[in-house]
């Protein structure tokens, strides 16, 4: 009998319990005209909370295991991390944001964050999913003045409406080991070695030379194609239409790509980037002589694969200028957050001094371009050991002024990763150059239902 | 009050026990599946964040599907399986005639029997990514083979149709002919002694006794097996898959139909891969029937007289 008066008791507090959650979650609805008391953030991984942590001056602490950060006014930020691999992380956030409207207060995506790769499918106009600035608020003419160009024209839709904003800025640099510089050309200077890199026709006889004793120039062709990638003058898909045109770019990253592979120029057995071979390539065993990097692939890459000693690495200018990741900051229309939403994104990414502490504690080549200049100078704070003393600012710098970002569309992530899959076995020769073209076809069109059309340079 | 308990049906009970099996059944498998078939009639995907139908168009999407690869994906799979099924089976009726032998005295049976299952209880994908590290072309097998003197230049197992091919077989078969080893040595060990002892008595050697007695009495079993690898090949993802990062290289000779759905998945296209699944779905119910009519027939009946005879 005890037994079951004990159970009926359990059950009460249960059921008790589930109630006042549920009433608890209606009283939270009924303030949402107010600000709300939880800031809901999807991301892809915990950078973006180790700099809002950092820097934020409002942040009051977090707790241990970091799904939670609160705020000195009492609001919590949830943060709700899944991973970038296979698309996880956008199905999860288009889960989430396509729930939007009926979603409690409390349960709204306040801020999300995209990269460079898939941003344009988050700020196009005609989904509405990223607020524009200004309904926040924030005017990008003024309160973004001192940002690079580029980041602000890749956060913004089609009507040139900016709906995003961003921390970083990934320009790249030529990265070469200095050790194998000073073996073929007698010299580990990166001004003679920036010289010998200017551009691509220099860089093929440059190539030529590494080869003769026995070097590599990059480890594979998926090391050059942001280069020829970003560069494209017209949009993969043009707005409207549903017609995905190959740009006479990339067909010209395909036949030299081709061609130096061929030549002996890259390394046949690293098939792509991000895997194990591609490691290797880093390792002091490896006669990989360069990389394609931005200042996060020095530091998240190239460092933990890179066995031997500190200095053995140096910088200089790309053959051409070119930019290679990003995240922005977007705000989820509908969100209850308004006004903190706002004060996250300006601190982030418009106060001068907060980006450069960035830029000193997690070597962030930062958006602020007064701030990248002084730091361009300031050798003395911001020089690398790793990169034998060189300060990587004075090279990143002019890069980021002379980017020009491509036109983007919602179809670039498939497109840029479905052209260098089918064209992959075309290069290791296991295909025809039109066998590649059809399975290219065949894979953009599984992928996106939508696209009636592949059309090819003549 | 004691004519109306003799009244009470013990059967309902039966009913309420079996009641959560049905409920789940109906709610997890039946509505997805009569879903499944609905939403293949329909055009239905993402664009972007944008949301595309539903739209009623018919039988588009199966025509669409037949115009498109889809032969080659299945050509693809079937090509797999058997390279993973002939040595599994092969190997497995070898491994349990032996085990199953008396007369060999085969010492620590039981320890052999867990390792050659063991590699069943690795996850397929796990089991995929050593091998994609192992056999990469900067990899411990071609050091190996390397530094032995055996190759010069490292071999790019995973650029050649037949490397990936063979991979995929050997992973298959290393998977599962623990497993199969297992089942087909219960059904020898359910053959009555008797019928061997017997034979044994006749002067039969044994390789007549395997072929004689052994195979024709495990026949139930083994179309079991066909039947189980068949759809579970029909079904093949996870190896392929994570062995050549979901693109099917080279040249998508080893792109499997699962594969190919997945990829529609990943835009959301839920009627292509709704008609993807119906077609797959007819194949395994037209294969199932076949071996089901092959092995239940008249052979059927002949082994119950068999049965009968040795009992």
């Amino acid at each position: 009998m005890k037994k079951r008066i004990f159970a009926a008791l359990m059950t009460t507090v249960t059921v008790a319990g589930l109630l006042s959650g549920c009433g608890g979650n209606n009283g939270n609805e009924t303030d949402s005209a107010v600000e709300g008391k939880v800031i809901n953030i999807y991301s892809w991984n915990d950078e973006f909370r180790t700099r809002l942590e950092a820097i934020y001056p409002e942040v009051e602490g977090s707790s241990e295991d970091g799904t939670i950060t609160t705020l000195k006014d009492g609001t919590e930020i949830h943060w709700i991390i899944n991973p970038n691999q296979d698309g996880v992380y956008q199905q999860k956030l288009d889960e989430a944001l396509l729930n939007q409207a009926d979603a409690a207060a409390d349960d709204k995506v306040d801020i999300f964050l995209s990269e460079t790769d898939y941003v344009f499918k988050y700020t196009d106009a005609d989904a509405d999913i990223a607020m524009p600035l200004k309904d926040l608020g924030i005017d990008p003419d003024t309160d973004l003045k001192d940002q690079y160009d580029f980041t602000k024209t890749t956060a913004s839709d089609q009507n040139g409406v900016q709906r995003g904003s961003t921390w970083q800025c990934c320009p790249g640099l030529l990265v070469y080991r200095r050790d194998i510089a000073k073996d073929v050309f007698g010299t580990d200077d990166p001004e003679t070695v920036g010289e010998k890199v200017k551009d691509w026709d220099t860089l093929k006889e440059t190539a030529k030379e590494l080869k003769e004793k026995g070097y590599f120039t990059f480890s594979s062709y998926a090391d050059t194609f942001r280069l020829y990638g970003n560069s494209i003058d017209e949009p993969w898909v043009t707005e409207g239409e549903t017609v995905v045109k190959v740009n006479q770019n990339i067909m010209n990253w395909i036949s030299d790509s081709k061609e130096w592979l061929d030549a002996g120029y890259f390394n046949k057995t690293v098939k792509g980037q991000f895997n194990d071979d591609w490691n290797k390539a880093m390792s002091s065993s490896s006669s990989v002589f360069a990389f394609l990097l931005p200042a996060w692939g020095i530091d998240f890459t190239l460092k933990p694969n890179w066995d031997g000693d500190d200095g053995a690495w140096g910088v200089t200018n790309p053959p051409q200028e070119y930019n290679w990741g990003g995240s922005y900051i977007h705000a989820a229309t509908g969100t209850d957050n308004i006004e903190h939403v706002k004060d996250i994104i300006l601190s982030l990414t418009a106060n001068k001094d907060n980006l450069l502490k960035i830029s000193k504690d997690y070597l962030d080549f930062t958006n602020t371009v007064s701030g990248m200049q002084e730091v361009a100078d300031n050798d003395e704070e911001f020089a690398s050991d790793f990169l034998g003393g060189q300060n990587p600012y004075k090279y990143f710098a002019p890069v980021a002024e002379n980017i020009k970002m491509a036109p983007l569309s919602s179809y670039d992530q498939g497109c840029v990763e479905l052209i260098q899959n089918s064209f992959g076995d075309y290069f290791q020769g296991n295909i025809d150059f039109d066998r590649a073209k059809e399975n290219f076809e065949t894979a953009i069109r599984e992928r996106y239902p939508d696209i009636t059309e592949i059309q090819w340079p003549e | 009050m004691k004519k109306k308990r003799k009244s009470v049906s013990y059967a309902k009970w039966g009913y309420i026990f079996i009641l959560p099996f049905f409920v789940c059944f109906f709610i997890f498998s039946f509505i997805p599946l009569i879903d499944t078939i609905r939403y293949s009639f329909f055009e239905y995907y993402r664009s972007g964040i944008k949301e595309i139908g539903p739209n009623f168009i018919g039988l588009e999407n199966y025509i669409s599907l037949l115009k498109s690869d889809m032969l080659k994906y299945a050509g693809n799979t079937l090509i797999l399986w058997v390279i993973g099924f002939v040595p599994q089976i092969v190997v497995a009726l070898l491994l349990a005639n032996w085990f199953t032998d008396i007369r060999l005295k085969i010492h620590g049976k039981q320890f052999f029997k867990v390792i050659i299952y063991l590699p069943n209880l690795i996850m397929a994908s796990a089991f995929a990514m050593l091998f994609f590290a192992m056999f990469s072309t900067n990899g411990p097998i071609n050091s190996i083979l390397t530094s032995v003197g055996w190759i010069k230049e490292p071999i790019d197992f995973l650029g050649s149709v037949f490397g990936t091919r063979s991979l995929v077989g050997l992973m298959n078969f290393l998977m599962w002919f623990g497993n199969t080893t297992i089942m087909l040595m219960a059904a020898i060990m359910g053959i009555s002694p008797d019928i061997f002892e017997a034979c044994e008595l006749d002067g039969c050697t044994s390789s007549k006794r395997f072929f004689y007695i052994t195979l024709p009495l495990i026949r139930p079993i083994l179309a079991y097996t066909l039947i189980t690898s068949i759809i579970g090949g029909l079904q093949m993802f996870d190896v392929p898959q994570i062995l050549t990062n979901g693109q099917g290289n080279p040249d998508r000779t080893s792109m499997t139909l699962i594969m190919f759905l997945n990829s529609h998945l990943k835009s959301r296209n839920y009627g292509m891969a709704g008609a993807l699944s119906v077609y797959l779905f007819i194949v395994s119910a037209i294969l199932c029937f076949f071996v089901y009519k092959m092995t239940n027939g008249d052979n059927g009946d002949h082994l119950k007289k068999v049965t009968k005879k040795g009992k």
